[in-house]
């Protein structure tokens, strides 16, 4: 949860500035700002990057920003966080267990900018890069996964989750399936079509999505 | 009703702006001829016999007016080295990048089209289409802009970091992707091509910021298409071209491709009297829509684009789905003939409709 004295520190005009700084790639900007607060946390993070990562995703989704800027934003946040915890992604002591992969497709942009922010997020999760149905479906059900997220570019890849969850099923672990791509922001019926739990059609709101999941899982 | 046109004659009335008989209809379908012909996708795309006879009988069931001679998107990263993934159910796939450092950017060389086998199979399948289809309807060739042809070269995310902060190498990669593009663009027009779609989803504001693309992607393709022995179209395939429409009309090119992302409507008025529309129904949502959904989204589109010409009904991406039924396929095509003649009466639908 986080504090209310470093939301009533962070205000809108900050994550502005944040914003803005991102979209400019003003690394000297960025670290300015940082400098202006006690000193980086997580729940810097929650109410700062966070918050400037969603509005670029929802400037990308309205059409004012560019994928480009989605991912260089991301990329500068994930080092910002890496210099918080630079152990984040491996040391998990609570909550659910959460992976990223890209089914059968060899363009990983779309994970990256998901894995990006969601660490730039706080929340720790297993890369399995590029990964096909039965791999992925052993592998997740070993690692005990409880949200799996899902990245596919081709309409092919994102009809194979379907298989991919009846694989998951037949082995009796239960986990919840995350999906993005375009495919899936063409055709807002699709996720459910091929029996996913969700998904978002930008980076950032993977964030709010797994959150959501991982509410669903506790309940 | 104006007197029938072919399909030559259509396709080049609604490129210089005018109306045709009718809207004509870019059914673009590749992997579809393997169906037709009762085989795999990656035994149809090893031979050009069997793309000719595939592209011939699509031609007569769904009657496009156009041929495409496009096999699939990897084949020219395969040219430069990256391997081909097949499916039975999806179109081949890039595999691993072939350029895994920037450093060995440097020691690049490009591939030679006469020397280069699976370009020579698309050379052969045009000239052979050529010779069958004569004047009677365009042949499509495609060629990737020298600007997007990195994503699959490198990757989207070293690609991003290359444009972003190693610009001289980036000069570098680019020029020797220029001259690429303009020998495998021109060996096409010369095979019997006739015209180019110049597929550049990296330009598109959906990928990259607009002051990029002035940077980098559209003096490049000014340069690109102007030594091009033919006329093009360029194509953003899915993404959106609104902000940047003045740009591509500067670069000589003849039509523009939209995404299902935006306003059919709204785009023909940015680009009227620079640019014919191609576009838009939307590929994804194709696979499952009914015959009658069919019908009124073609009916949506060409109140849309249809009136005053300049128009071309296709799909938002340049490539229709394996898994689009035929049904909805003859659906469109049925579509278009009973209510893209022109002069066109339909109107746009309001939501309220």
């Amino acid at each position: 949860m986080l504090a209310g004295s470093m939301m009533n520190q962070v205000g809108e005009g900050r994550i502005v500035r944040f914003e803005t700084a991102l979209l400019a790639m003003d690394t000297a900007g960025i670290k300015l700002m940082l400098t202006e607060f006690s000193g980086l946390s997580l729940s810097l993070a929650e109410a700062l990057i966070v918050p400037a990562l969603e509005r670029i995703g929802r400037g990308w989704e309205e059409g004012r920003y560019a994928l480009s800027q989605v991912y260089m934003s991301g990329r500068q946040c994930e080092a910002l966080m890496n210099s918080i915890q630079p152990d984040i992604a491996v040391e998990q002591v609570s909550g659910p267990r959460m992976a990223i992969a890209a089914l059968e497709d060899y363009h990983l942009l779309g994970m990256r900018l998901v894995s990006s922010v969601l660490r730039a997020s706080g929340f720790p999760l297993l890369d399995y890069g590029r990964m096909d149905v039965d791999s992925l479906a052993d592998r997740v059900a070993d690692a005990g996964v409880d949200i799996l997220l899902i990245s596919v570019l081709m309409l092919r890849s994102a009809l194979r989750v379907r298989d991919l969850r009846r694989k998951l099923g037949a082995s009796g672990h239960r986990v919840a399936l995350a999906v993005g791509g375009a495919p899936f922001r063409l055709d807002k019926e699709l996720w459910r079509e091929v029996g996913a739990d969700g998904t978002s059609d930008t980076a950032a709101g993977a964030v709010a999505l797994v959150k959501r999941l991982a509410e669903e899982r506790e309940n | 009703m104006k007197q029938p046109m072919t399909s030559l004659q259509r396709v080049f009335s609604a490129l210089s702006l005018q109306e045709p008989d009718r809207v004509p209809l870019f059914l673009l379908l590749t992997m579809h001829g393997a169906r037709e012909l009762g085989m795999s996708i990656q035994e149809y795309f090893s031979k050009a016999e069997n793309v000719v006879e595939g592209q011939l009988r699509l031609r007569a069931k769904y009657h496009s007016d156009c041929i495409y001679t496009f096999f699939y998107a990897s084949l020219e990263a395969e040219a430069w080295g990256t391997e081909t993934i097949f499916f039975d159910d999806g179109p081949p796939n890039a595999g691993m990048p072939m350029i895994t450092d920037v450093a060995s950017i440097e020691r690049l060389e490009r591939p030679r089209v006469g020397e280069t086998a699976c370009l020579q199979k698309v050379l052969e399948a045009t000239r052979s289409l050529k010779a069958r289809i004569g004047d009677e309807a365009p042949l499509l060739g495609v060629v990737m802009s020298p600007f997007s042809l990195p994503v699959m070269q490198m990757g989207f995310e070293r690609y991003m970091d290359l444009i972003h902060e190693e610009p001289d190498v980036l000069e570098r990669l680019l020029g020797l992707n220029e001259e690429f593009c303009v020998e495998w663009a021109n060996a096409q027009l010369a095979a019997g091509a006739t015209a180019l779609c110049y597929y550049d989803p990296v330009s598109s504001p959906t990928i990259l910021p607009p002051e990029l693309y002035r940077r980098f992607g559209l003096p490049l393709a000014r340069r690109t298409i102007a030594r091009f022995n033919g006329p093009s179209a360029i194509h953003l395939a899915s993404g959106r071209c609104l902000p940047i429409v003045e740009d591509v009309a500067s670069t000589n090119t003849l039509a523009i491709g939209v995404s299902a992302e935006e306003d059919l409507k709204t785009i023909k008025g940015a680009c009227a009297g620079k640019l014919a529309v191609v576009g838009n129904l939307n590929a994804i949502e194709m696979r499952r829509w009914t015959p009658m959904q069919a019908e009124a989204e073609v009916k949506r589109a060409i109140a849309a684009a249809g009136p005053g010409g300049g128009f071309i009904l296709s799909d938002n991406h340049g490539e229709i789905p394996w898994q689009v039924p035929d049904e909805v396929l003859l659906a469109i095509s049925e579509a278009v003939r009973t209510w893209g003649n022109y002069p066109i009466s339909l109107k746009v639908p309001s939501d309220a409709d």
